[in-house]
């Protein structure tokens, strides 16, 4: 799970939330492109990169933030595989692997003639450091829980990886795309880096931008610009104006549907609608009364218009959905229609409950955008049916002790950021105590599936179940908007997370 | 003067010193985790644990403030909880943006608000006298940050004429391009302060206009411009530096509102994101070199009053003559 992020515009308390997510919100997107006709550009083009979301430091297993794999995922460092925009997992350094039949060990093949910005070339001493880098005890790497089943790292020669696991795991190989593969002699990471990327860095100036420089000795096709500059912003006006100035070409992920407008009327500008991973949810403690009781979350799920939400929130951007699952996760499906806006349902699984007068609860609300509001308008939804919503307005720091970490709540609002993550309704001790034996079998199951058929095929049991169960209510899905100059073309849509591909941005002169 | 430079100087340090007391005491009483910053959502109480023991926060609070000072001794601001850098070249790196942003923008409103003032008080009974006081006053009625956006909207996105924020990534290494961008932020800045100058300058020196001393002085056949140069300017400018020192002391302190607004790397920024993070290192580092700048400037203004106005000497420095 995870929060915040991408979602909020000014507030510097978010950063906090922001790095903590961060845990959680490494997943990722792939590069895919704005789909813009190329035409001719300029080769030699700096490109300027708007964003709120600075790294703490460079490196990603030292608490460097959502910031670090935004601007060096897929840029300056690379993994063994990669997202692609629309979440499917590609061969980037591995030029080939294999599964073992009992599917515990991975033999992978590195790519030849990959150097890395210092010279020295890729072998797979520098994937086992990488990958134990992640791995090691001071990390604070977000995949570290989800790499804990790799056992032994072997190095037969040096182009040869072998990974042996302790039990099946299907995700292996997608969890790969989140290892960045670094020079083993490579210090001061903090600082500085050395990975094998189309980009290596230029100049880092904290508290104002990060430049990345075509890198010469790539071993793929090179950047189709020479050079791009990341500026960050703390507030999502100072964000705007910059575009408006043309002191950035392209905004990573707008934050202001309020500022959308001045964009869309303005043909210098697009305005991209990309599928995120965000989820705003409401998410109930099934181990507290009286949300103990499957038909009084459904009750509650189905009084609240989730629909007139996300316009008065985001206006015509955003989705529904009606489970954890956005459309980029390959278990998708369509659930709106289960435990849909009805009102007249509501009341009468109330009295089911019995409930028919009602009751009251207090709902644990994050004090940043766009909780108060979603909250004021659940209160006003929920009084329909007689429910009494008290707002109970938390700081993220009160949330993660009192809520995430005590479990001490009857109801809360949170952003999710992650893809994929399903599967935290298959563990009971999670914050909102969901516990069905049978969801969590199928989790488990699914994570040692031989196929990824037969995984998506229990995650979407686990998805209709949960949904079924209103386990929480997911009230929408966020939108992925990033605001781009006209001249520019091939930036990622979706982003999915934090990644920001730059490699095939284009410029037009 | 001697004994006099000696007992401010150990005044400073002894404010110095309760200052950071006070700093590390307030910081530790904030709710909140640094931990939580740490660690990802998942995290368990182990690693929590780890986390904890890796910045120190779960040492004893006295143990932690001796550690702090011992750093502070040798002159280094400790490490970041959150990206585990120095601060103390942060720091610096942030005051390159901040002082020139301040003492320009205390220049430019010492500039305005001392001939503005000077007339709106000579000149308190014409029309354009009125004017300018009216002006003042709504000066400092007008919040920092309206300011701000207003100043962008004319000025940057609307003639284009100047960027709407951000700091070039060379620094002065560019130094026409950094100029060029500290313009609407030193404007802000001045504006607000020089109509609060404006203010105290015109009260200063309608004092000086009914004195004794200036009608003695022109009943004694000096013309207005002598006497006012021989005598009054000099008595008004005692209270106005004073006031000068207090206004430049808080401007750098308050210069966190324009630096976000105008999206600057200074010390503002990188007090609001370290106090958002409980990052306590950043906030004792800014705050505590804050401190000494604001105690230096108050000794500076002190040291300049005296030296103008001979009869403080006497008075502040306890007899030592």
């Amino acid at each position: 799970m995870s929060k915040n992020s991408r979602t909020r515009a000014s507030l510097y308390g978010t950063a906090t939330l922001a790095t903590l997510a961060l845990g959680l919100t490494a997943c990722g997107g792939g590069s895919g492109g704005s789909g813009a006709s190329s035409g001719t550009w300029d080769k030699n083009a700096t490109v300027n990169i708007g964003s709120l979301y600075e790294p703490q430091n460079l490196d990603n297993t030292a608490g460097g933030g959502q910031g670090v794999t935004e601007a060096l995922n897929g840029n300056v460092y690379e993994g063994l595989f990669k997202l692609t925009d629309d979440g499917k997992v590609e061969k980037l350094l591995a030029q080939n692997h294999e599964v073992s039949k009992d599917g515990l060990t991975y033999t992978f093949t590195l790519r030849d003639g990959v150097k890395f910005h210092s010279g020295k070339e890729l072998t797979s001493a520098d994937v086992k450091y990488s990958l134990e880098k992640v791995l090691a005890d001071d990390s604070q790497s977000a995949r570290k829980s989800n790499l804990e089943v790799v056992k032994d790292i072997a190095t037969p020669d040096a182009k040869t990886v072998k990974v042996t696991l302790s039990k099946k795991s299907i995700s292996f190989v997608y969890n790969l795309s989140y290892v960045w593969i670094i020079n083993s002699e490579a210090k001061d990471l903090k600082t500085t880096e050395d990975g094998t990327g189309p980009y290596k860095l230029a100049k880092w100036t904290r508290g104002s931008a990060l430049s990345l420089d075509r890198f010469a000795g790539y071993w793929g096709d090179a950047a189709a610009n020479k050079k791009v500059v990341f500026h960050y912003y703390k507030d999502a006006s100072a964000l705007n104006n910059a575009l408006l100035t043309n002191a950035v070409d392209v905004v990573t992920s707008e934050q202001s549907p309020d500022a959308l407008e001045q964009f869309k009327s303005n043909q210098n500008y697009k305005v991209n609608d990309g599928d995120s991973t965000t989820k705003l949810l409401l998410a109930f403690n099934d181990k507290a009364k009286p949300f103990t009781d499957v038909k009084v979350r459904q009750a509650v799920s189905a009084a609240i218009d989730d629909k007139k939400l996300l316009e008065s929130v985001w206006g015509g951007y955003g989705k529904l959905i009606g489970s954890m699952v956005p459309p980029t996760d390959p278990w998708y499906e369509d659930l709106t229609d289960v435990n849909a806006y009805d009102v007249t349902k509501a009341k009468k699984l109330l009295s089911e409950a019995g409930y028919a007068k009602g009751f009251s609860f207090t709902l644990d609300t994050p004090n940043y955008d766009p909780h108060p509001t979603a909250a004021t308008f659940i209160k006003s939804q929920l009084a329909e049916v007689g429910i009494t919503v008290k707002i109970n307005t938390i700081t993220p720091d009160e949330w993660y002790t009192k809520v995430y970490k005590n479990h001490d709540f009857t109801a809360t609002l949170q952003e999710h950021v992650n893809d994929r993550d399903l599967v935290w309704y298959g563990n009971p001790d999670f914050y909102w105590g969901y516990d069905n034996k049978q969801v969590t079998r199928w989790v488990e199951q699914a994570e040692e599936a031989s196929t990824t058929e037969e995984q998506t095929e229990l995650l979407k049991k686990v998805n209709e179940k949960t949904a079924e169960d209103a386990a929480s209510d997911w009230l929408y899905l966020y939108p992925q908007i990033v605001v781009a100059s006209s001249k520019l073309s091939g930036y990622p849509l979706n982003g999915l997370n934090s990644q920001f591909y730059a490699y095939d941005i284009k410029k037009k002169g | 003067m001697g004994r006099y430079l000696l007992r401010r100087l150990a005044f400073l340090l002894v404010s110095l010193a309760l200052a950071s007391v006070v700093l590390f005491v307030l910081l530790r009483l904030l709710p909140g985790d640094p931990a939580n910053a740490l660690t990802s959502v998942g995290a368990s109480p182990e690693q929590i644990a780890a986390a904890r023991h890796s910045i120190g926060s779960d040492r004893p609070l006295p143990e932690q403030f001796t550690h702090w000072l011992g750093q502070l001794t040798s002159g280094d601001l400790g490490t970041s909880f959150v990206s585990s850098l120095p601060v103390g070249p942060e720091v610096t790196a942030r005051l390159n943006v901040t002082v020139p942003l301040t003492l320009a923008a205390f220049v430019l409103a010492v500039v305005i608000a001392v001939p503005v003032g000077f007339v709106a008080a000579y000149k308190r009974r014409t029309w354009y006298g009125a004017v300018l006081s009216g002006i003042s006053q709504l000066g400092i009625a007008v919040p920092v940050f309206w300011l701000g956006m207003i100043l962008i909207a004319v000025f940057a996105l609307n003639a284009g004429w100047l960027p709407s924020g951000g700091f070039p990534q060379d620094g002065w290494a560019a130094p026409a391009e950094a100029v060029r961008s500290l313009v609407l932020p030193v404007v802000t800045i001045a504006l607000v302060m020089g109509a609060s100058l404006i203010r105290y300058v015109r009260s200063a020196t309608l004092d000086v206009l009914g004195s004794d001393y200036l009608r003695t002085a022109r009943a004694l056949g000096a013309s207005f411009p002598k006497a006012m140069w021989r005598h009054g300017l000099r008595n008004a400018s005692v209270p106005v530096i004073s006031i000068l020192g207090i206004e430049l002391a808080s401007t750098l302190l308050g210069a966190v509102v324009v630096e976000s607004v105008y999206a600057l790397p200074g010390l503002g920024s990188l007090l609001a994101t370290g106090i958002a993070q409980h990052d306590y290192p950043v906030v004792q580092g800014v705050l505590f070199v804050s401190t000494l700048a604001v105690l230096l400037i108050g000794f500076a203004a002190d040291l300049i009053q005296r030296v103008i106005d001979p009869r403080l000497r006497g008075r502040l420095s306890g007899g030592a003559r």
